[in-house]
């Protein structure tokens, strides 16, 4: 059977597998066995192996250098086309962070073949799906030439378990000096939170303008806490100040699919939707009937947020 | 300091968007077509370098003859020229391709500093400064909301999530803008003015050496196979606050089993 390649991304707090590459891993079984591989710093394999067997790696191969951590994207991009050469794989799947695209751009161009970014579904014969135009158009579209590389977009795809052997390959790592450019000199968190992140999370909680002010968004973090969401916000928001903008959703920010998204105080316009279309249950909250989102939501409340959410966070507290 | 700045038009991110039946492309002709909008931090950027350092800004711009208006729009900011490529056979061009034209017209040009948009709104690839970095052989420093020149080195700030990673590299390097970095100007009267005598070179594929069997749809990287529009979600239910609202959506949750 041929083999598939996963690039694994771990979170950097437990070095355990992120779940958009559970994902990936679950797509990437369509089109042949699957390999993971895991490029970082030393050790960083150690706590993912056993996870990644779990969900149906038939082999782990394992690049760890310092160097690897050491400099932006480039390096993972050398180590992906050194194993590609190698194991002449039907495809790569790679999850659809930032730094996910940048690999499968850089993997493109060294091996010479065609990428798609972005993609929600893969099927057994290669085809891609992609939700393009703000959840307009729906386009199936296929890599012409070369290894197809695909980024897969997070929550597309329910993560399933199917145990494999989970062999340990080791890689041996040698950087070119063009991929030792770009120094990452340092990793700064502004914000920590035991939140679940943005792209992954099941339920996300967005506030947009309607909330008023930054202080007032914790009206949105207590309705989020309460049901274990993630905290979204609208460019607008996000704009006046009220949230970070790695928080924003949409065109300029985040593409989300969550089971379930709450907007609240946000309008609707095209570009907010762009980021948020596909996710499987919508409602909104907003005081005025004619704001577009209730075009998209499931459930929609008129009313104004500062009623109606802080009585729902409660209520849902008090079922627990 | 000579900085060149890329310039993309797309179709209105605001308006609806499709793709052309004929030949599957993303329908331009028919669009409402503006300037990238997250280009424009990145032509301001490349302002207030130029004005800190000294040196040119030049747009480069890769696309159709309507493309001129997004092209004006920069030079009305303030950039200094522009380089316009325009060839029909770039029709229907994948991100690959339309990477090799515009490092083959980079290498016609003098840079120490590349900047694009982090992000253009009709493909939303979000890949062109990896793959120009690629190609160009020069370092990437993507997803910036903070850049800095000192001397030979430029350091970004690269936008993570809840924080950013600081980044550093020796020019010449290229760069990507989030709409965090700045707050772009607005053309003045003036600019507007002056920006109808800057120089716009055009250049076509022959002009950068490039066959043009090796751009356009049929030698693109990937094909779209067909393309529907997304089914129209079904009338929702939509209650009016009367003190009962945070009941009703707590109630329609739990009948989901969301709760
Ligand atoms: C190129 C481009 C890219 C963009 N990218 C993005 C993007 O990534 N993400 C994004 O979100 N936007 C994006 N935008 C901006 C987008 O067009 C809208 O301006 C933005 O989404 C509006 O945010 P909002 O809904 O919070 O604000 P508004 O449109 O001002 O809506 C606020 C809403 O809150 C409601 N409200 C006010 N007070 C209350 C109250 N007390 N109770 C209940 N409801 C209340 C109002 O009725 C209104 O509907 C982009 C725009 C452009 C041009
Ligand atoms: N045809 C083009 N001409 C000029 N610049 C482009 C072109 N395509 C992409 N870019 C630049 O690359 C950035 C990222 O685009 P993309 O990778 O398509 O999302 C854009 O914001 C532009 O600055």
């Amino acid at each position: 059977m041929a083999e598939v390649l996963v690039l694994v991304e771990l979170n950097p707090a437990d070095g355990t597998v992120r779940k958009g590459t559970l994902e990936a891993l679950t797509a990437a079984r369509a089109l042949g066995e699957v390999s993971a591989v895991v490029a970082g710093g030393p050790g960083v394999a150690a706590g993912a192996r056993e996870q990644l067997a779990e969900y149906g790696a038939a082999k782990v191969y394992v690049a760890e250098s310092p160097e690897i951590d050491e400099y932006l994207v480039a390096p993972k991009a050398e180590v992906l086309a050194q194993l590609v050469q190698q194991a002449s794989p039907a495809a790569v799947v790679i999850p659809s962070s930032p730094e996910g695209r940048e690999v499968a751009g850089r993997l493109a161009l060294k091996t010479g073949s065609g990428f798609l970014t972005d993609v929600t579904e893969i099927a057994a014969d290669g085809t891609a799906t992609q939700v393009v135009f703000a959840g307009a158009q729906i386009v199936h579209s296929k890599v012409t030439v070369g290894t197809p590389i695909y980024t897969l977009r997070g929550n597309s795809v329910t993560p399933e378990p199917a145990p494999a052997a989970g062999e340990e390959v080791p890689v041996q790592v040698s950087l070119s000096d063009q991929a030792k450019q770009t120094r990452v000199v340092d990793k700064v968190v502004e914000m920590k939170s035991n939140r679940p992140e943005l792209t992954e999370a099941s339920i996300v909680v967005s506030g947009g303008r309607g909330v008023a002010s930054a202080e007032n968004f914790s009206i949105i973090e207590g309705l989020a806490d309460s049901l274990g969401a993630a905290v979204g916000a609208s460019r607008a928001a996000v704009d006046s100040g009220f949230y970070p903008h790695s928080f924003q959703v949409g065109q300029t920010g985040k593409t989300v699919s969550p089971q379930l998204y709450i907007a609240v105080g946000i309008s609707g316009a095209i570009q907010h939707r762009a980021g948020m279309q596909t996710s499987k249950t919508i409602v909104a909250v907003n005081k005025d009937p004619e704001a577009p989102i209730f075009e998209l939501a499931d459930f929609g409340v008129v009313g104004d947020l500062f009623q109606v959410v802080p009585a729902a966070t409660e209520q849902i507290a008090a079922r627990k | 300091m000579n900085i060149v700045v890329l310039v993309k038009q797309v179709p209105d991110s605001g308006t609806q968007r499709s793709l052309d039946p004929s030949d599957n492309t993303v329908a331009r002709a028919t669009a409402d077509n503006v300037i990238n909008e997250i280009d424009e931090y990145a032509i301001e950027e490349a302002l207030q370098v130029r004005d800190r350092e000294g040196g040119e800004v030049t747009i480069l711009t890769v696309g159709p003859g309507s493309a001129t208006d997004a092209i004006r729009k920069a030079l009305s900011m303030g950039a200094d020229k522009a380089v316009h490529v325009q060839d029909d056979a770039i029709h229907g061009s994948c991100a690959i391709q339309t990477s090799a034209v515009l490092a083959a017209a980079l290498q016609q040009m003098e840079y120490d500093l590349v900047l694009t948009g982090a992000t253009s709104t009709d493909g939303q690839v979000a890949v062109m400064p990896a793959l120009l970095s690629e190609r160009l052989g020069i370092p990437q420093l993507s997803g910036a909301q903070k850049l800095t020149v000192e001397g030979s080195t430029v350091k970004v700030e690269r936008q993570t999530d809840g924080g950013f990673w600081a980044l550093e590299a020796p020019l010449p390097a290229i760069v990507s803008t989030w709409d965090t970095i700045n707050e772009p100007r607005y053309p003045s009267f003036k600019g507007i003015m002056a920006a109808k005598k800057k120089p716009v070179e055009t250049k076509s594929l022959a002009d950068l050496g490039i066959d043009p069997s090796t751009v356009g749809l049929a030698t693109a990287t990937s094909a779209v196979v067909d393309f529907t529009g997304r089914p129209p979600k079904g009338e929702g239910v939509k209650v009016t606050d009367e003190g009962n609202g945070a009941q009703e959506l707590v109630g329609y949750l739990a009948s989901q089993k969301l709760v």
